[in-house]
């Protein structure tokens, strides 16, 4: 099976690599393009951008989400911004660097040709964002303005407040309602894509239940694109929207596309900690933050008592009393270390006793003397709406006192495996975004998801899929009534069927926070192979109780929220397992990866790429069998691997 | 805390709705509305049905359904009426962003959905707004195509007119101003997005016609007229100004001119 993986990267110079390859890519020509349907699943920047796309380009494009509306997409809540290669700073920033930052960061583990193309379109991107109208921060003299990012050393990264994400997919869904009003895409919000439908091996649909009807409904199409996001959500609590979930990747995955590198989940290092027992999700603090914040704990742990018994002030513990130790252990990089290293020297401190709040699992993140030597005018403007919303979770005001922060999940790395163009291990399917594993490999850097989603949406998909459809547009449209559609369907009902017929006492909350806390315990900032091991029998168990104990209430044929929240919920117990068992496999600290066996004496990260230079692509052998692992060997044929080092 | 909830429940779009009261306890002054409403509904769950609905004859309503997504303030997707305002008791807020510590212990909270004819009810507190995405449709983007911008920086923007249009961009298309509209206007929402456009030179060539096409297309819809009352102004969840409905009028008058 290992001739499954065939990653299609052309050969010849890195940098001529996309070029090359879009030179050999079959078109289609304008006449046939109507002719051929294709189906994107989600709507977030990678869904909407390609969707619009493609309908410009000409296809008939139906596009699903889950939400009332595509605008609702979670990329809409990243904050700080998105990376591209512009130098506009005159910063000696270019196309290498943003690669070489991007595979750095990434504690190489992503496909060279893969990346070096991302970054050799990042410039596009912003160029068409302006075009659309996304209003970027603007220096006074009218030009672009930027700002710097965790893991690198330029600034190369363009911002709408704290509200890029927002702006960036209001652009995009602006396209794409523009090709909705000229009718060559059809939006279906309120849909749930339940299953794939494959047919003599390709993808031609898909099964949604319709979530205002709760009826079942088949789409067939040429080709089938998934841009579903992450399944960070197998945490409970993680910085993603309450409806993100993995199950249309999952549902591709059971029907033969592997999986990549499912262990590797960032945990980002500036969120607000965790509040009590009813909280059902945490808020993400923008990592833009840190170009201006300083993140310190007591060095006195007789202030720490103080301070969680509220006896004193973080701001009335005075300079040389407090340790700022990104600064202290990382000088090269300080406060600006990739996320991965951010989030563990906060669990590192916090573990150490030094935490700042009663829970113990909380450290500083400082505006003094951003305030003091920008002014308040220009930090307003910077971060104006992150302190507001801050202040409105919290009570307490940035602008008086420090905010208090702690790591939580936000983005998985890992997703659908895709070739260069790509195409999963599923011809016709196609996975962009989040949802595909390509261009991040043990960590991403920040302010580079949007820069991804955009590039594959805008940029790379419109132009490789046409190579699969190139001999499609003679063929039939694909039949509903196939055999196959039949049998995705009948199987969708049961799984339906039987969640209503357990009738249990838990609700699916108390099941996912269970999951939850498993996840975050053993597959979480720190795992070690008795961990891993144990995770993978808790969540057996805990599915079990599921299947035993679970309440689905109301029907199928209506609105019906926990049947949503159910039939997701039965995905991430399979996901979380899988993530465990790839974690277990992956016997080295790498990225967002941290294994305790795995790691040197002064604490830090230990990569073994003598063993686990690879991608980790599971192929799925059936329900309760243990999935088959395949390797994508990773080759670096234009860059010297080194030890990340963000001391010097 | 303890609070009396009276939520209104509504089986379907074609079913008569009605209020039913719960009550809550335990609940921390920090959680969120929202986090409040997810532990009513573990108690609805739990209990299999409501006794108070029950009682009066009501067979099971079962959990409370709202529609909610990114808990932070962004994606637009909540949307109460609470105690007669959207987004409830806390100025510049979406629901999601509301927290208990706004109400008092022991009070009665009254939960609705947003009222308009042109948001009609899917269910309990979920209400269909794709209105707004079909406004959107009719005008509210620049026609550029994938591929065929220039650079970015040779188109110049003065830092005032980038923050102005930011300021107008951050409407998260919630629908609290035509729910606190006395006539059910969407004139903020759209002029949110028009202003946002004709501020800056890209959005200048269709600046005239995406007014002109947008206020039709809200007419269609059956949201109601403007009469500057200022209502969806001061319940935006974003504090868009109506200084852009300013604008938008202007918009809208030269394509009139025009025609």
């Amino acid at each position: 099976m290992a001739e499954k993986l065939i990653s299609k990267i052309p050969d010849g110079p890195l940098a001529e690599k996309w070029t090359k390859r879009k030179s050999e890519l079959r078109l289609v020509n304008p006449n046939n393009r109507r002719k051929l349907e294709i189906i994107v699943v989600g709507t977030g920047l990678g869904g909407a951008s390609a969707a619009a796309s493609l309908g410009e380009l000409g296809y008939n494009v139906k596009v699903f989400c889950i939400s009332d509306s595509p605008r609702r997409a979670h990329s809409i809540a990243a904050q700080g911004g998105i990376n591209a290669a512009k130098n506009y700073q005159n910063d000696n920033d270019a196309v290498y660097r943003l690669f070489y930052d991007t595979i750095k960061g990434g504690d190489y583990r992503s496909r060279e040709a893969n990346v070096y193309r991302l970054a050799e379109v990042s410039s596009a991107i912003i160029d068409q964002c302006v075009a659309q109208g996304v209003p970027f921060a603007r220096e006074y003299g009218g030009y672009l303005a930027n700002r710097s990012f965790g893991g690198v050393q330029v600034s190369r990264t363009f911002y709408a407040r704290g509200q890029t994400g927002q702006q960036l997919l209001l652009g995009a869904y602006a396209a794409l309602n523009r090709q909705v009003a000229a009718g060559t895409v059809k939006s279906y919000p309120r849909h749930e894509m339940l299953d794939l439908v494959v047919i003599n091996g390709q993808a031609k649909g898909i099964i949604a239940r319709n979530l205002v009807t709760g009826k079942l409904e088949r789409f067939g199409a040429h080709a089938v694109v998934i841009a579903t996001g992450g399944y960070g959500n197998a945490y409970f609590l993680s910085t993603n929207a309450m409806n993100s979930n993995g199950s249309a990747a999952w549902q591709c995955y059971k029907k033969g596309a592997f999986f990549a590198n499912p262990c590797f989940a960032q945990i980002h290092p500036t969120c607000i900690p965790v509040h009590g027992e009813q909280q059902c999700k945490l808020t993400l603090m923008s990592e833009s933050l840190r170009n201006d914040g300083r993140i310190w704990v007591p060095k006195k742990m007789e202030d720490v008592i103080k301070l969680r018994e509220k006896k004193i002030k973080p701001s009335q513990i005075p300079e040389e009393d407090r340790d700022y130790y990104l600064e202290r252990r990382y000088p090269a990089f300080g406060n600006l270390v990739p996320r991965d290293v951010a989030s563990r020297a906060a669990k590192e401190r916090c573990d150490a006793g030094f935490g700042v709040n009663e829970t113990g699992l909380a450290v500083f993140l400082d505006f003094a003397d951003a305030i003091k030597r920008l002014g308040h005018q220009r930090v307003q403007e910077r971060y104006g709406n992150l302190f507001d919303m801050y202040f409105k979770i919290n009570n307490v005001s940035p602008w008086e006192e420090p905010m208090m922060i702690y790591p939580a999940i936000h983005y998985t790395m890992g997703g659908i495996w895709v070739d260069y163009d790509l195409q999963t291990t599923i011809p016709g399917l196609y996975a962009i975004g989040e949802a595909n594993f390509s261009d991040h490999g043990g960590n991403r850097l920040g302010a580079s998801a949007l820069m991804q989603g955009l590039a594959d949406g805008y940029f790379v998909l419109p132009v490789t899929i046409a190579d699969y459809l190139s001999n499609k547009f003679a063929e039939p449209k694909t039949d509903i009534n196939d055999p196959a559609f039949e049998e995705a369907e009948k199987a969708v009902q049961a799984r339906i069927d039987k969640l209503f017929s357990i009738k249990g006492n838990k609700t699916v909350d108390s099941l996912h926070k269970k999951l939850g806390n498993i996840m975050w315990e053993y597959v979480g900032m720190a795992r070690s192979e008795e961990g891993l091991k144990k995770a993978i029998e808790e969540i057996k168990e805990l599915k079990k109780e599921f299947y035993e104990n679970v309440r689905v209430p109301g029907e199928q044929n209506e609105f019906n929220q926990e049947l949503e929240k159910a039939l997701r919920l039965e995905d991430f117990f399979e996901i979380g397992e899988l993530m465990a068992r790839d974690a277990l496999n992956r016997n080295e600290s790498c990225g967002g990866h941290f294994r305790v066996e795995s790691q040197t004496e002064e604490g830090e990260a230990k990569r073994d790429d003598a063993n686990y230079m690879y991608v980790a692509a599971w192929e799925y052998k059936g329900e309760d069998q243990e999935p088959e692992l395949h390797k994508e060997p990773l080759k670096y044929e234009f860059i010297e691997v080194k030890t990340r080092n963000y001391k010097e | 805390m303890d609070f009396n909830l009276k939520i209104w429940r509504q089986k379907n779009a074609r079913e008569k709705g009605h209020f039913e009261t719960y009550h809550i306890s335990g609940i921390e002054e920090d959680a969120s509305f929202l986090e409040m409403l997810d532990i009513l509904n573990e108690q609805l769950i739990r209990e299999g049905c409501d006794p108070v609905a029950v009682e009066r004859g009501c067979q099971s309503s079962g959990p409370v359904s709202f529609d909610h997504d990114c808990r932070e303030g962004i994606c637009g997707a909540c949307s109460l009426y609470i105690d007669g305002r959207a987004h409830g008791p806390d100025d510049h807020v979406t629901t999601c962003q509301l927290f208990m510590r706004h109400f008092k212990d022991g009070a009665t909270i009254t939960v609705e959905p947003f009222r308009s004819p042109a948001f009609p009810i899917i269910k309990d507190l979920v209400v269909d707004r794709t209105a707004f995405d079909k406004i959107l449709q009719a005008g509210g983007f620049i026609s550029v195509r994938t591929g065929a911008a220039q650079d970015g920086n040779t188109i110049l923007i003065p830092h005032d007119n980038a923050e102005k249009s930011m300021d107008a961009a951050a409407c998260v298309g919630c629908g609290a101003c035509v729910a606190t509209c006395k006539n059910g206007s969407a004139m903020l929402f759209v002029a949110a997005r028009v202003s946002s456009l004709a501020l800056l030179p890209q959005g200048r060539p269709e600046a005239a016609r995406r007014a002109k096409n947008m206020v039709a297309k809200m007419e269609e819809l059956g949201f109601g007229g403007c009469t500057n009352t200022r209502a969806c102004e001061m319940e935006c969840p974003k504090g868009i100004s109506i200084d852009h409905i300013a604008r938008l009028n202007r918009e809208f008058l030269k394509a009139k001119f025009r025609d």
